[in-house]
């Protein structure tokens, strides 16, 4: 109900605004006035603040930017993403359409749902990038769609992401590889598993994975979720985790509130068993002494969810060729080369090596690695995210059934 | 400069009352709208009252609120208890004085520093834990037990009493004076009561009245705490002013309106806090009335005295080994438990920060001393108009100092920030720096009146019969002569100020990043040695202020003694 | 020197009369008013000075010779006033506490000589850089009367001047201030409860009761 009226409210907003916007992506073609309108700007890259890595590798993009472009990029980090969608909210409240506060968002999933649905995105621009082509978007089609919604070239794609489990081998012999193999090993091992607070990112994720391996069909799945099969489709859900709670970390009374804290939890020894989004993270806090060296990773037998995040710009940004261009050098093999260095970040590349020319190629064969990293091949088996409407309501269930013991 | 004197005596009390009421009214007038469906931005143009039905379904709403009424009503009840009993014990005596010198520096420890701390050594692979392993535990592996975040709030209740009883006693000991304290716990000590009978019986009385609105503030704020919560209160659910900051930030903006609903509902769950304390209040006199008269000398005086001894250390040994904690961490490498030591001890975690810490500590400590100056000067002239026409401040003045500390800021800053978009005010550091004010204004407020307004009036008779005018009395008696309680007021403004998160983060659009903004958000970020090196830093510049305020006029008038002892 | 004039001088509490007093002080007379606390004596003292605090009313006028104080602020009236605390300023040196009633005219060197005088003349040479918290007593009384002297008034007002010093020093801080107010010619006005002050004093003394 919700939702329906949700829809009647915004379509034709967003109706509106897309024509509005559409009409001020013109001049996309011709770069190099891009590149010089950019000269000089301020960009405000609203990002995510709550991993260092992640933070020092947005400086170095910045010395960048500075050094080649003469653009001043400043990080605006985030707690969470909402708060610059948020904002964007309440600028569009005020009537203020063009010198808006945001002019990059790090983003994926519900939000850009969100800022899509309100029209509270610039573009189409993203296909138009010099760079984009690199991601051979042809024969990768999750650079096109976030969340099974058409991209329709209102963000760029930065990096990916893939649900990956990882033990410590000093503790664990044989991790379970499915999700019926999770819950006998929880009962072996109470205590030494959890997954993050629904609605955190990554706890809603654990629910979608469950979801996944636990349904004979999971085509409802891509749809659109409806009232009449919600039940239906979910009962396995939580009948598994009916069962699984009472093994879990603080017997399920208590969640740790997101994927940083489930790392945390497993570099002080409370868990010997947990998983990230992010399928290089392991090898990195292992290199960053936040996880023992006795660090492995893995992946689910059926293979597990993957995504891509990427950046958008607002409707309203103040400096939009500032933007597009920082963008452009995000996508840039250089950067992406940089961001995949497990000492700097390690966030796994958007772009397709097929694309690239040898050299190119090189500067990714060259990065370093470590036991904790996640064998090669193991990201072929990636399973599409369910439509978005599915996590909301999941997560609306979630809370109802466990949100309050 | 007379006539400057006189224009800001007489505007300073007007614009400190602008300053403090109006962002508050005008934010909540900001989540009201919305509340009741008021939102055209998202398509909010009728009124409904469908948005509170949403917010009643919500799944665990009444042990949100069941959370938040009865940790703001324990942690005041524990906090004044521990408070009240202590002063009853040992007042007058030598421990008195050494705790009464560690109060500023404690009160200057920002709330999420001290959660933090706190949550490092509690944990089951905190520090306590590690050095009773696996020796006397036999623990090899951290045991699965559930505090902090106890469905209870224990460990949040902990985490705000640790906080509050140093404010309560800091407002205590400017309290005493002013209710003839000593002389009355003379007289009953000759008529032989035991100590603590003798404080509970005649000084109590008269010192809770002016205790009642820092306690009315306690209260307002453990029931709505954000930060403390995040760090050591329970998950499922969480107290509601956590979930209200969950629903504001979700990605699905129709939650907007449910969150103002929640947000109003939090200023309700508050109001009904202090409204039941306000009852407790009300049946206790009633009842202690016949206790008061029944002539009874000692009343287990040394029992409660070992009781509030407990407490106080307790208090004490849990910050200090927070502080430890917080140490370490920030020197680890990777650091298994139960090693009670992380080894090798490295630098590099500091080394690793240190690039980026420039800016963020620039950027605090320039707000932070803006806003204290901004606050100082509103104060100051407030309290110098009060003095100039020997009449205190009315009390509805009074409480109108108390908004900003009784209203959950969670309430009403998102409705602010709707304002300053309407207006066009632009985001960042004067906004901020604005936003910080009304919370540091009446911090100085609360520090400074006792020592402004007991100060002899014959110094300014004095000072006129040997031809100085008013303005001149300011500048040349008043101000010099209270400098000492002035610079520990400000080092408490600063103190608030640099423990603020939210108005920064949202004020200033995410673009103004100062020490505790990158604290908290990389405390939820999970890596313990970063969050551990800016915790501590986040904690070393109000002790610099406290140093400062403390050394400086020791320093300048090092060969004026008196003023040292007297003020 | 200018004789006080206090004329039909009456002060009421809420409404409540306090006390009424009409007379004339010569220059160089001391007047002793007396009588229990909480009849309003200080209260009368703050009248004269320019202090009434806004809970006391009062009406009646006050003259310094023709001219009239009544609606003068306090720091115009020229009234000197002294407590039974010494009052040096914590803030300023002894030097410091004398020069702050002094006319701003003059070089720095001569407000620096003449401050040095006056401790000469009341046995404190040397002491101008002194921090005041370091004096006697007796030192501090004597600097807290050079101080109101130094100011130049044209009256004294003595708020039981002698209730905090002991019976020694009291004898000789009342002979030294008798002695001074004479010396310059004021007309003083003492609120005293201590009826030895007011037979040092010598003047006339007028009894209030309740």
């Amino acid at each position: 109900m919700l939702r329906s009226s949700f829809f009647r409210l915004f379509v034709p907003l967003f109706a509106l605004l897309t024509i509005s916007a559409s009409l001020q992506a013109q001049g996309l073609d011709d770069w190099a006035s891009i590149e010089a309108e950019a000269k000089g700007q301020t960009v405000y890259w609203n990002a995510w603040g709550g991993d260092s890595n992640t933070n020092d590798y947005i400086a170095w993009v910045s010395q960048q930017l500075q050094s080649r472009f003469d653009i001043d990029v400043v990080h605006v980090k985030l707690g969470d993403t909402a708060e610059a969608v948020s904002r964007v909210v309440a600028e569009k409240a005020a009537g203020n359409s063009e010198d808006g506060a945001v002019d990059l968002i790090w983003i994926n999933g519900e939000n850009f749902a969100a800022m899509k649905k309100n029209g509270l995105l610039y573009g189409p621009w993203a296909e138009q990038l010099p760079n984009f082509a690199l991601t051979a978007p042809g024969d990768n089609p999750e650079m096109r769609n976030d969340f099974t919604l058409p991209v329709e070239g209102l963000e760029a794609p930065w990096g990916k992401a893939q649900l990956t489990f990882y033990y410590d081998s000093d503790r664990v012999e044989s991790p379970p590889r499915g999700m019926q193999a999770l819950l006998d090993w929880t009962q072996d091992n109470p205590g030494r598993f959890t997954y993050p607070l629904v609605p955190d990112f990554l706890g809603s994720t654990f629910l979608k994975q469950a979801l996944l391996g636990l349904v004979e069909n999971t085509k409802p799945l891509y749809e659109p979720v409806s009232e009449a099969n919600f039940e239906r489709v979910t009962a396995p859900l939580w009948e598994y985790l009916d069962s699984l709670h009472p093994h879990l970390w603080r017997e399920g009374k208590s969640f740790p509130s997101s994927g940083s804290a489930l790392r945390q939890l497993m570099g002080d020894g409370e868990l010997s068993l947990a998983f990230t989004f992010n399928p290089l993270e392991p090898a990195a806090a292992v290199a960053n002494y936040q996880l023992p060296p006795t660090i492995r990773s893995y992946v689910l037998d059926g293979g597990t969810l993957g995504n891509v995040h990427f950046v958008a710009i607002p409707f309203n940004a103040s400096h939009k060729a500032g933007a597009l261009v920082l963008a452009n050098f995000l996508l840039s093999p250089e950067a992406q080369a940089h961001k995949q260095d497990i000492q700097v970040w390690g966030d796994a590349t958007v772009l397709a090596m097929d694309a690239l020319n040898e050299k190119q190629q090189q500067a990714f064969a060259a990065l370093p690695d470590n036991p904790a990293t996640l064998p090669l091949g193991a990201l072929q088996r990636t399973l599409p995210e369910p439509h978005p409407s599915w996590m909301e309501r999941l997560e609306r269930a979630w809370l109802s059934r466990y949100g309050s013991r | 400069m007379p006539s400057s004197y006189a224009l800001g005596v007489r505007l300073a009390p007007w614009l400190a009352i602008t300053l403090l009421s109006l962002p508050v009214a005008g934010g909540l007038a900001g989540v009201i709208a919305p509340a009741f469906g008021f939102l055209p931005a998202l398509g909010g143009n009728t009124l409904t009252l469908a948005h509170w039905q949403t917010l009643l379904n919500r799944p665990g709403l009444g042990q949100m609120i069941q959370l938040s009424y009865v940790t703001g009503l324990v942690s005041a009840a524990v906090s004044l208890a521990i408070v009240v009993l202590f002063l009853g014990a040992f007042m007058h005596t030598r421990l008195f004085s050494a705790v009464r010198r560690l109060l500023s520096p404690l009160l200057a420890v920002p709330h999420a520093a001290a959660a933090i701390g706190l949550a490092f050594l509690l944990a089951p692979s905190g520090l306590f834990s590690r050095a009773l392993s696996p020796g006397v535990t036999g623990w090899q592996h951290p045991p699965d037990i559930l505090f902090p975040g106890d469905p209870f709030g224990l460990a949040m209740i902990a985490g705000l009493v640790l906080k509050e009883v140093p404010f309560l006693l800091l407002m205590s000991l400017a309290a005493l004076p002013q209710c003839q304290a000593s002389e009355r716990l003379r007289m009953a000590r000759a008529l032989g009561y035991g100590p603590l009978s003798a404080f509970l019986k005649v000084v109590l009385p008269g010192l809770y009245p002016l205790l009642r609105l820092p306690i009315y503030a306690v209260i307002a704020f453990a029931s709505s705490t954000v930060d403390v919560a995040l760090i050591l209160g329970p998950t499922t659910p969480p107290p509601l002013a956590v979930a209200v900051l969950r629903w504001l930030n979700d990605p699905n903006l129709s939650m907007r309106f449910m969150a103002s609903a929640g947000a109003l509902l939090q200023l309700g769950v508050t109001l009904a806090a202090l409204a039941s304390w306000w009852l407790i209040e009300f049946l206790v006199r009633r009842l202690a009335r016949d206790w008061l008269m029944n002539g009874r000398r000692h009343n287990g005086d040394a029992f409660l005295g070992g009781i509030a001894l407990g407490a106080v250390s307790l208090s004490l040994l849990l910050i200090m080994g927070s502080l430890v904690g917080l140490m370490l961490w920030s020197l680890a490498a990777y650091w298994p438990f139960p090693e009670a030591l992380p080894q090798p001890l490295t630098l590099r975690n500091w080394m690793g920060a240190a690039g980026r810490l420039g800016d963020p500590l620039i950027q605090a400590a320039t707000i932070g001393i803006v806003a204290t100056l901004l606050s100082s000067i509103l104060v100051v002239g407030a309290l110098e108009a009060e003095t100039l026409h020997e009449r205190p401040t009315r009390p509805w003045a009074q409480l109108i100092l108390y908004l900003p500390l009784l209203v959950p800021s969670v309430a009403f800053l998102f409705g602010l920030v709707l304002i300053q978009v309407q207006i066009g005010a632009p985001p960042g550091i004067a906004a901020v720096i604005l936003g910080h004010a009304v919370f540091v204004l009446p911090y100085v407020f609360l520090s400074l009146a006792e020592s402004y307004r007991r100060l002899d009036p014959r110094w300014t008779y004095l000072a006129r019969s040997l031809g100085a005018s008013p303005a001149q009395v300011f500048w040349r008696v008043r101000l010099p002569m209270l400098s000492v309680p002035l610079l520990t007021a400000a080092a408490v403004g600063f103190a608030v100020s640099i423990g603020q998160y939210l108005p920064t983060l949202l004020l200033g659009a995410g673009r103004v990043s100062t020490i505790t903004t990158e604290a908290v958000s990389l405390a939820g970020g999970g890596d313990r040695r970063l969050t551990a090196v800016y915790a501590l830093l986040q904690l070393a510049m109000p002790a610099l202020g406290f140093a400062l305020a403390l050394g400086l006029p020791r320093l300048v008038f090092r060969r004026r003694s008196g003023l040292l002892t007297s003020a | 020197m200018q004789p006080l004039i206090l004329e039909n001088v009456h002060i009421t509490l809420e409404g409540n009369p306090l006390l009424g007093i009409d007379t004339t002080i010569a220059p160089g007379e001391v007047l002793t008013v007396m009588g229990p606390s909480g009849v309003g004596k200080s209260t009368l003292l703050a009248y004269i000075a320019g202090f009434l605090s806004p809970a006391f009313s009062a009406r009646g006028r006050i003259w310094l010779g023709e001219h009239e104080l009544t609606r003068l602020p306090a720091e115009a009236r020229r009234v000197g006033l002294l407590f039974q605390d010494s009052l040096l300023f914590p803030h300023l040196s002894v030097g410091g506490n004398l020069a702050f009633g002094m006319t701003a005219d003059g070089s720095r060197r001569k407000r620096q000589q003449r401050v040095e005088a006056v401790l000469k003349e009341i046995g404190l040479e040397g002491f101008a850089s002194r921090d005041p918290a370091t004096l006697s007593g007796g030192q501090r009384s004597r600097v807290a009367l050079m101080r109101v002297l130094l100011s130049e008034p044209r009256a004294m007002l003595l708020d039981e001047p002698f209730s905090q010093l002991d019976t020694a020093l009291r004898d000789e801080m009342r002979q030294l201030v008798f002695q001074r107010v004479k010396q310059e010619n004021l007309p003083t006005l003492m609120v005293t409860h201590d009826a030895a002050d007011a037979e040092a004093a010598g003047g006339r003394v007028i009894e209030l009761a309740i």
